[in-house]
């Protein structure tokens, strides 16, 4: 109980957690700790609950108080927005970019309204940290394309820099993988490899089992709003209800 | 960016000197009146664009802001007899309140429903002010202006050169809006508002910032129509035509940019001006139709949307 104590916080914690929608229960009693700097893989069958799950992490679905505590503060009552000033950022299953804008121009939008001083830094500044989100993301060459005309890998790299420019604690990635061929797969996973190196704490949802099995350090898998398995990769993988849950045995 | 606030000042005040100065050489009063109206229509649609245009919000209650404008001036001019400047500065104070209002019970809606909403409470203020009997009810109320004071020669005159203020007033916030952080957030929640929301944009606080800014515009365009009119009645200060020109304007001239509405407002008002001179006021309701309906098939994204699609944009 000392130093160590202080460091083992969760960056992020989910306390009993259920999500109803009318007679349906989408999240049940799901509790889990997320460290700082933690690479987390969610997995789990369509309808598991994984975006629903995302979407109360991130603001889209109110919750009750306390069950979403975020760096030592309960934000439950707060709207994405803020969460999102906060340190909380994530990509969207069906990739959701500002469709009549240039790609830099998203990047832009979360660097206006998430930086504190936003109204001390030029819009030059913000160009700056943008081009370099970018050149990060290998999308630099893209930087005044229009969305519209990107590929279904660059929209999602788009996504996940917009998501990035709001400079993030937690970044979710919600399935940005989905629908990419393989060598474009490793492209992402090294994407999120690399920014897990510079010390933020991602949650990957995935289909793609080698990406996840790679990229985490623990896994969690839900099915049917409850959480049957967590633990290291190999453990979860050996489960026998989560080999039922995804092979239907 | 510098040379064009320069070029946009300079171009405002030669507007303004160019108002000032027909008044000393257009002697056909006939000008000043159709002028009144096309200038009008150009803060009304300049205003309208701040929410239909940049977040996206289709308002059709543009009737109910104009209206309570009108009824403010009117109300003014009654109780306490107070200055034309009072009456716009109140009007505009009075849209802004409005604007909250209405945003704050319509903004959780979208699309359709936010419309639909719109128009009634366009409806419930008209219902109000027409069982207003102090503001002369449905029977409708007349004013008398006061004198005219120099440089102009006659009231619709100096009516003219303050509405070409209010549309220097409403291009000028409209474009500073477009240019800043606030028109990017628009912007981004009219293409998504769940990403906007998850970017950090505060969706629902520029939506009530739109809409007060829009409400406040509209009111204070409505106030000088009281003493131009020197009548105010609730069927035509409410006159749902209002609301339906100034969207077919935004519409046509395209509501990405505030030139936009200010193209869209000069057209479209000197046609129905045009018209109604050489053939009849109502021809002008089916031609505006009827343009409305070539613009949404022909040129989705207005006049402008024309223009930028010429630039080479396919380059990246």
């Amino acid at each position: 109980m000392t130093s160590t104590d202080t460091t083992a916080l969760p960056l992020l914690r989910i306390g009993a957690l259920t999500k109803r929608f009318g007679g349906f229960t989408a999240l049940d009693n799901v509790s889990v700790d997320i460290k700082p700097g933690e690479r987390f893989g969610l997995i789990g069958p369509n309808g598991s609950g994984k975006t629903t799950l995302i979407n109360c992490i991130s603001g889209a679905f109110r919750t009750e108080p306390s069950t979403v505590v975020f760096d030592g503060e309960d934000i439950t009552r707060l709207p994405p927005h803020v969460r999102t000033r906060r340190g909380i950022a994530r990509s969207f299953q069906i990739p959701r970019p500002f469709r009549s804008m240039t790609v830099i121009e998203n990047l832009m939008v979360a660097a206006d309204f998430t930086s504190a001083t936003h109204l001390r830094l030029t819009a030059e500044d913000h160009r700056d940290q943008a081009v370099t989100i970018l050149q990060q993301m290998g999308l630099a060459n893209k930087a005044n394309a229009r969305v519209t005309g990107l590929s279904q890998v660059e929209l999602r790299k788009m996504e996940l820099a917009r998501a990035m420019a709001t400079r993030p604690k937690l970044l979710i990635s919600d399935e940005a993988m989905a629908g990419l061929s393989g060598s474009e797969v490793d492209e992402v996973l090294d994407l999120l490899l690399k920014l897990a190196g510079e010390s933020i704490t991602i949650i990957m949802i995935e289909h793609i089992m080698h990406a996840v099995m790679r990229f985490s350090e623990r896994i969690m898998c839900l099915d049917a709003g409850k959480i049957i398995a967590i633990g290291q990769p190999s453990e979860v993988m050996a489960n026998a209800r989560v080999q039922e849950a995804y092979l239907g045995t | 960016m510098k040379r064009n606030a320069i070029a946009f000042w300079g171009a405002s005040v030669l507007f303004l000197a160019a108002i000032l100065l027909s008044a000393e050489l257009v002697a056909n009063e006939y000008w000043f009146f159709a002028g009144y109206v096309i200038l009008q229509f150009i803060v009304l649609s300049v205003a309208w664009t701040i929410l239909g245009g940049y977040a996206g919000y289709v308002n059709f209650g543009t009737s109910a802001f104009f209206g309570v404008g009108v009824y403010t001036a009117v109300f003014l001019v009654s109780a306490v007899g107070a200055p034309l400047p009072v009456q716009i500065a109140i009007a505009a104070v009075v849209g802004a309140i409005l604007g909250f209002a209405v945003g704050l019970l319509t903004l959780r809606m979208q699309g359709i429903f936010f419309s639909i909403a719109t128009i009634a409470i366009t409806i419930i203020i008209e219902t109000a002010v027409t069982n207003w009997r102090e503001l002369g009810g449905a029977a409708g109320i007349q004013i008398q202006r006061p004198p005219v004071t120099a440089p102009f020669h006659t009231y619709v005159q100096m009516l003219v050169f303050v509405q070409a203020v209010l549309v220097v007033i409403s291009v000028a916030i409209a474009r500073y809006m477009q240019n800043s952080w606030i028109g990017r957030g628009l912007q981004a929640l009219r293409d998504d508002e769940l990403a906007a929301e998850c970017t950090g944009v505060p969706t629902l606080r520029l939506k009530l910032i739109a809409c007060v800014i829009s409400g406040a515009l509209m009111c204070a365009a409505g106030a000088p129509a009281a003493m131009y009119l020197q009548y105010a009645d609730p069927a035509s200060a409410f006159n749902l035509n209002y609301s339906v020109s100034v969207l077919a304007m935004a519409l046509i001239g395209g509501t990405a940019h505030w030139i936009g509405p200010v193209i869209g407002a000069i057209l479209l008002g000197v046609t129905q001006q045009v018209l109604t001179v050489t053939i009849s006021s109502e021809v002008n309701v089916l031609v505006l139709g009827v343009m409305l309906v070539l613009f949404v098939v022909g040129a989705p994204e207005g006049i402008i949307g024309l223009f930028k699609r010429r630039r080479p944009e396919g380059k990246a």
